[in-house]
């Protein structure tokens, strides 16, 4: 009877839910067709087992990056990064808000595009994620131990950090260049003078690879200056080609509006080539010149977990002109967006997005066509090579809109096809088409565990996509970007899975899980926890209690001393505060044991709540308006007693007599 | 004594010196939400977590059905032990120099006692331990107290609980074997000279 009853609801709810998907279909377990049965089974991950990699999903306008397990798809955490994030207070803190401290002021988002993973010998190594910000342009670094965003610079001289953030191939350096081409530096000019104030910047991050726990690692190096054009994505060489990096660029016609019709008119456009190691033995000769300019470096002390944000005031510009040999251009046609460097280092690819032909250079006759001054011409002091001359091959009839190219461990190629929304897997060496696959739907990037670095791991590629329409139940106007799973294990490519994703994933970076999961924290220790405000127990919170400290015109800062564990706060009723004072709560997780964080919200505080890790100090401002009693709480279900883990703020009138006392059960405490 | 015996005493004796190095005692707890369990080690001066911060979780969980807190500064027997311990490496090797009999027997004879006693105080501390519950603890279970068993497992609450000596009293135990041995032979030899000596008069 109770089956019966439930069956039929099934059936009406799978009736609803045929008619809201429309063109979708409901699909039963049961009746599943043999082909998707094996795709299942490859993808099935179950209960209490690990997925085998990673994927780190830029998530584009949300400013974050979404972690999933592959083969399963399964979302495991969003990494905040350029946005704020009030689910644990990331931005909000006192001790984090720092990180998105700019030249501009605070920001509170940016525009997440290509995570990197820290690379040595070529292959990823599971320690760091990079990731640019689009819009006020930064680069950021991911200490993948603890999942979390440890270090933020912000690149002067550019606007729309697109081609960032690749790295060579011992993590030697960090790219971040200009999409847009601005005035450099700033100034005020008509528009329509593009072609005299346009300037373009490469720029080179050095990052500091050494042992040990500090964050401040990132530092820029050089800042090349380039013609004003657009410029596109990037990847650096590696192997034979390691010490050069090549970046797209488009509008070369340096429109400024209708780009749409005006930056498409050239037959070619360039690839260009850097050689960062000439460019550091310009800089050894002095060659290049310090310019003031105003830029910020953010980076958590690992000591204190507090964000220190750094104004910095100088940056080194080097130009083609004065240190020749250090940028070449190679024509490439239509609009080139992905440019992508074959495993060994030897040849370059260039998405020639509005092309049907793929061109690949060759970085070895590009080496001998500079050796033979083989050039057309020279813009801005950088030589034009021969298109023929450094020409591997054209890939005919590749596809429509091929964007971006990844490797598997096979050497073979996989481009990205936009307008016909397919992947094309082909052999860069004889430049022979082998299989494709139609994705849904216009794929952006892609990407195979590995897949631009010297090593692929190969199996599995995952298409990006960009329109979603009816692959999922849908969610009113606005869709989830749709993510497909394919297994290029074999000859021909295999759709196994269709998942959602958060924000728009640009780019992502794959690896093996093992080579993360080996460097995971599971608790900050409490005994090495350095914080100005941090309590190691009970005992400490209540003797250091509340301190309240006025200034000469009766502005009023209290810091509270409190801890968490579980289930209660120390102390957890507070009296004595006066409306208008600036009251912050530095709370100290006790807990040394994994997964046991705590959470902590004031009621009215106008910021979010805080997440605090075990052996973790994190710190909410709130200031008091009006007089009453303000209860806060605990926002994570930590045990069975979470419910009752609460407390009292007294707030008493500005002029009020009201003793600054603090307390816990039978214990308490005033200040003299 | 017999020179064999003697040898074994004084093997015994140095037995004993790792007993300063390894657990005595191993008390384990798993649950369904600590599938990597917690643990705590018994040793001759002290109680460690089995990983780094297991005894303090095993505090904070203790808490909660209002368990004293195990402190090793505040546990009497702690402190004794190593001098009981020195004690029986002293009289051991005192005995296998001496070679007087009398030593031996002695040695045997209050080890034997030791270990007794050692036991029933650690039964006895676990049942002072599982029973002394705080009236206030956050969850009280009328009848239900928290003593974890002597050697064996037992389910407490949501906990596993199990308990079995470790590699020092394993250690412990070998070295009276080997005491029991060197007066089993030494008896032996004393015995088939007695009967020389009968035969000879
Ligand atoms: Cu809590």
């Amino acid at each position: 009877m109770k089956g019966g009853g439930l069956g039929s609801k099934a059936k009406k709810l799978a009736l609803a839910l045929f008619a809201v998907a429309g063109a979708g279909v409901v699909v039963s377990q049961a009746k599943l067709p043999e082909q998707w049965k094996e795709a299942a089974l490859r993808v099935y991950v179950p209960p209490g087992e690990y997925d085998e990699f990673y994927v780190f999903f830029s998530g584009g306008f949300n400013g974050q990056i979404g972690v999933h397990g592959i083969p399963s798809g399964r979302n495991l955490r969003t990494i905040p990064v350029f946005s704020v994030n009030p689910e644990n207070g990331y931005g909000y803190s006192e001790e984090t808000k720092n990180m998105l401290m700019t030249s501009h002021g605070w920001i509170p988002w940016d525009d997440t595009h290509h995570p990197e993973l820290s690379q040595t010998n070529g292959v990823p190594d599971g320690r760091w994620l990079f990731i640019n910000a689009n819009n006020t342009p930064r680069v950021a670094r991911i200490d993948l131990s603890e999942f979390r965003t440890v270090e933020i610079i912000e690149i002067p001289h550019s606007a729309g950090n697109h081609p960032s953030s690749f790295i060579t191939q011992n993590t030697e350096y960090v790219t971040a260049a200009t999409r847009f081409s601005i005035p450099i530096p700033q100034a005020d000019h008509p528009i329509a003078e593009y072609k005299k104030w346009a300037k373009g910047t490469i720029t080179f991050i050095k990052v500091d690879n050494s042992e040990g726990e500090h964050n401040n690692r990132m530092e820029i190096a050089f800042q090349l200056l380039v013609p004003g054009y657009d410029y596109d994505l990037a990847h650096c060489g590696k192997g034979p080609s390691h010490g050069w990096c090549f970046f797209t660029s488009y509008n070369t016609e340096q429109a400024h509006t209708l780009l749409e019709i005006n930056a498409s008119k050239k037959d070619k456009d360039f690839i260009l080539a850097v050689n960062w190691k000439r460019a550091e033995e310009c800089i050894a000769e002095g060659k290049g010149k310090k310019v003031k300019t105003k830029y910020y470096h953010n980076y958590i002390d690992p000591k204190t977990g507090i964000a220190v944000a750094e104004e910095k005031n100088e940056v080194l510009i080097l130009t083609p002109k004065e240190c020749p040999g250090v940028a070449y251009y190679l024509p490439t046609p239509k609009s080139p967006h992905g440019v992508d460097v074959t495993p060994d280092g030897k040849y370059i690819i260039g998405g020639g997005k509005l092309s049907v032909n793929q061109p690949i250079h060759s970085f070895e006759k590009m080496l001998q066509a500079i050796k033979n001054k083989d050039f057309v011409g020279e813009i801005e002091g950088i030589p034009v090579l021969r298109y023929e001359s450094v020409l591997h091959c054209e890939v005919k009839n590749l596809c429509l809109g091929p964007l971006h190219t990844e490797f598997d461990d096979k050497g073979y190629a996989y481009t990205s096809c936009f307008i016909s929304s397919e992947v094309v897997k082909y052999d860069p060496k004889s430049c022979k088409i082998l299989d494709r696959i139609p994705v849904y739907y216009s794929v952006g990037h892609l990407v195979i565990p590995g897949g631009d670095s010297a090593k692929p791991w190969g199996k599995y590629l995952i298409a990006m996509n960009k329109i979603t329409k009816d692959r999922y139940l849908p969610t009113g106007p606005e869709l989830p970007h749709a993510a497909q799973l394919i297994d290029i294990s074999g000859e021909k490519m295999k759709l196994l899975l269709d998942f959602p994703t958060h924000g728009e994933p640009h780019y992502a970076q794959m690896i093996p899980a093992e080579l993360v999961v080996k460097r995971q924290k599971k608790i900050y220790e409490l005994e090495k926890n350095e914080h100005p405000y941090a309590v190691k127990s009970e005992k400490e919170a209540m003797e250091k209690g509340v301190v309240r400290k006025c200034d000469e015109k009766g502005n009023c800062e209290v810091h509270i001393y409190m801890t968490a564990i579980r289930s209660h706060f120390t102390p957890d009723n507070i009296e004595g505060i006066k409306v208008g004072d600036v009251v912050y709560f530095h709370v100290t997780n006790l807990e040394q044991d994994w997964d046991i964080p705590h959470g902590f919200a004031m009621f009215g505080a106008k910021n979010s709540n805080i997440l605090i890790m075990p052996g973790e100090t994190l710190t909410l401002k709130w200031i008091p308006e009006k007089p009453g009693i303000y209860p806060f709480y605990c926002t994570d279900f930590c045990s069975a007693l979470h419910q009752e883990m609460q407390g009292y703020v007294r707030v008493s009138p500005k002029d009020a007599d009201v003793k600054l006392c603090w307390s816990l059960g039978n214990q308490k405490k005033c200040a003299d | 004594m017999h020179p064999l015996s003697r040898l074994l005493l004084a093997l015994a004796s140095f037995l004993l010196i790792g007993v300063y190095f390894l657990p005595l005692w191993r008390i384990s707890l798993t649950a369904p939400q600590y599938p990597e369990g917690l643990g705590m080690l018994i040793y001759v001066n002290t109680i460690k977590g089995e990983k780094p911060h297991d005894l303090y979780n095993i505090n904070l969980l203790n808490h909660y059905i209002g368990m004293a807190p195990i402190e090793p500064d505040k546990i009497p027997e702690l402190k004794i032990m190593p001098f009981i311990f020195a004690f029986f490496i002293v009289l051991g090797l005192l005995g296998a120099v001496t070679g007087k009999r009398r030593l031996l027997k002695l040695w045997v004879a209050l080890f034997i006692a030791f270990g007794i006693i050692g036991i029933a105080d650690f039964w006895w501390w676990e049942y002072r331990y599982g029973h002394n519950l705080d009236p206030n603890a956050p969850i009280k279970i009328p009848g239900m107290a928290y003593q974890p068993p002597l050697i064996g497992c037992k389910t407490l609450l949501n906990m596993r609980a199990c308990s079995y000596p470790d590699k020092g009293a394993y250690l412990a135990a070998g070295s009276l074997a080997l005491g029991v041995l060197a007066l089993a032979i030494d008896a032996l030899y004393q015995r088939k000279k007695k009967a020389a000596e009968a035969l000879a008069s």
